[in-house]
């Protein structure tokens, strides 16, 4: 191993030293070259497939979507946001692919093609918002460490694939099943990092809106977002959510991972949230479904509006499959509250745009605030519950707009 | 030799990616954190999260424990000197 190991990073040495890493960066347009301070304006850089997205980082490759995308329904393959743990993503062959299903407490193992997935079994579609566990990250204070996500690390679309439960219809599930692990064809760069695998606990692999996808939005999956086949887990965090799925296992044991055991999890009794009872440990829990929220995406905070007119107010608000009930709108810093119009519904796992026109009476400051409710009576706090990953940023926003 | 031709690809890719964009800012150790790092991962990461000592011995630790960084003893302290001078917080 240590072979091995010596002999790598010899070769990244001599490809530094060859190749020229600094050569690289000084002969590199002097238009794009940045010295890495802290503080950075965003980077707009194009993925093969994408439209240009914000650049959270190049390996592995790590992109938002820029908000002005967040006015449709549903957001565009081509502008949907990146994530990777790992930097080895392979080009996959929709021909070459197969979803191998086995694990401990299951007694025959199967495996499928895609088309046997298209063909053999009922094929669905559910619109639901895909949502990283880190999205606006960086607006915690103080600052967690991980990717400093803003508000597009997440999209809405229309997932289109087989449920789960009806393909696990074809195997022999043990009594002794406990959890189910997922696992994509990405990996690390060494052999030594822990795979990304994910697992969930039975009745939600088994949950209805819990699919194996190949599309989204009408067409085949894009490779940065999964291509051929993506684990579907509608309302609950996109950690879950594994792209380029290759292995499904049927566990009678929690899963053991770092993946599972040590990231994504919140401290205990911090936050009301579906239980994941069989991976509780004494101090925390791990993170599950999405926590109710909203953004404002047509004003930003600064905005000035001139003339004293009727200002619309665009957003959106979402929440883990209970359903938006209501978004209540303030223009005075929270004084008073008013309702916003909900458009249209394209289901309880799917974003729901929102509307609100605000005429505002005098020249002057307006700190305008949104606030969603769910059907289950969840809203979002006036801050932020702390904790240490920084997960569920799900504050109400203040914007000051002023009116001249 | 699959490893290697692994890294191979990804540094050529990964500079046809943009990633040789990112430059850290020079000072001593920027080739250890250069050569370690970017094994895994572009340097971008870096200055995301400029945290304090602490925070960067305790990111470097992850990287090594956790993470299967192969980083020695003797890099890591250059590492964690030159993140925490050039991009403390």
């Amino acid at each position: 191993m240590m072979n091995r190991r010596r002999f790598i990073k010899k070769t990244v040495a001599s490809l530094v030293a060859l190749s020229g890493w600094s050569v690289l960066q000084q002969s590199a347009l002097a238009a794009n070259l940045v010295t890495m301070d802290s503080q950075e304006s965003p980077i707009l850089d194009t993925l093969e497939g994408k439209k240009p997205l914000i650049k959270q980082t190049f390996r592995p490759p790590n992109y938002e979507t820029p908000v002005n995308y967040f006015d449709t329904a549903f957001t565009p393959n081509e502008a949907f946001f990146v994530r990777y743990h790992h930097a080895q993503i392979p080009k996959i062959n929709a021909n070459d692919w197969r979803l191998h299903i086995g694990g401990d407490a299951l007694s025959k193992p199967l495996e499928f093609t895609l088309e046997q997935l298209r063909n053999e079994f009922e094929i669905v579609e559910i619109a639901a918002l895909c949502l990283c566990a880190g999205n606006r990250r960086s607006l915690f204070q103080p600052p967690v460490a991980g990717i400093q996500w803003g508000s597009g690390a997440m999209g809405n679309a229309r997932w289109r694939g087989v449920r789960l439960r009806d393909v696990f219809a074809r195997a022999n599930i043990d009594k002794t099943a406990l959890e189910v692990s997922f696992d994509g064809a990405d990996s690390g760069i060494l052999r030594t990092t822990p795979d990304f695998i994910k697992s969930l606990p039975l009745a939600k692999a088994l949950d209805e809106n819990t699919l194996i996808a190949f599309e989204m939005n009408g067409e085949p999956l894009p490779h940065w977002n999964g291509f051929p086949a993506r684990l579907i887990v509608a309302g609950w965090v996109a950690t879950y959510w594994i792209k380029h799925l290759t292995t499904i296992n049927v566990l009678s044991k929690p899963a053991n991972n770092f993946w599972m055991q040590t990231a994504y999890r919140l401290p205990k009794d911090r936050f009301t949230a579906e239980q994941f009872d069989s991976q509780v440990s004494e101090t925390t829990v791990p993170i599950t479904d999405i926590a109710v929220n909203s953004l404002v995406t047509n004003l930003t905070d600064g905005q000035v509006i001139t003339g004293i007119k009727p200002v619309d107010i665009k957003g959106l608000a979402w929440d883990g499959g209970d359903g938006i009930v209501s978004v209540e709108i303030s223009t005075d810093a929270g004084n008073s509250w008013q309702p916003a119009a909900l458009m249209q519904n394209h289901g309880r796992f799917s974003w729901r745009h929102w509307r609100y026109s605000f005429t505002p009476k005098a020249a002057g400051e307006y700190t305008i605030m949104a606030r969603a409710s769910s059907h289950s009576g969840m809203s979002q706090p006036l801050v932020a519950v702390a904790n240490p990953s920084g997960y569920h940023h799900n504050a109400v926003q203040k914007i000051t707009i002023k009116v001249v | 030799m699959r490893m290697l031709f692994l890294l191979l690809a990804f540094f050529v890719s990964s500079a046809m990616a943009g990633e040789e964009s990112v430059q850290l800012k020079d000072g001593n150790g920027k080739e250890a954190v250069t050569v370690q790092c970017a094994m895994c991962h572009s340097l971008d990461y870096i200055p995301m999260n400029a945290t304090n000592r602490a925070g960067w011995e305790k990111t470097v630790n992850k990287m090594i424990n956790v993470m299967g960084a192969p980083i020695e003893d003797g890099d890591k302290k250059i590492i964690i000197d030159y993140l925490a001078n050039h991009y403390g917080r």
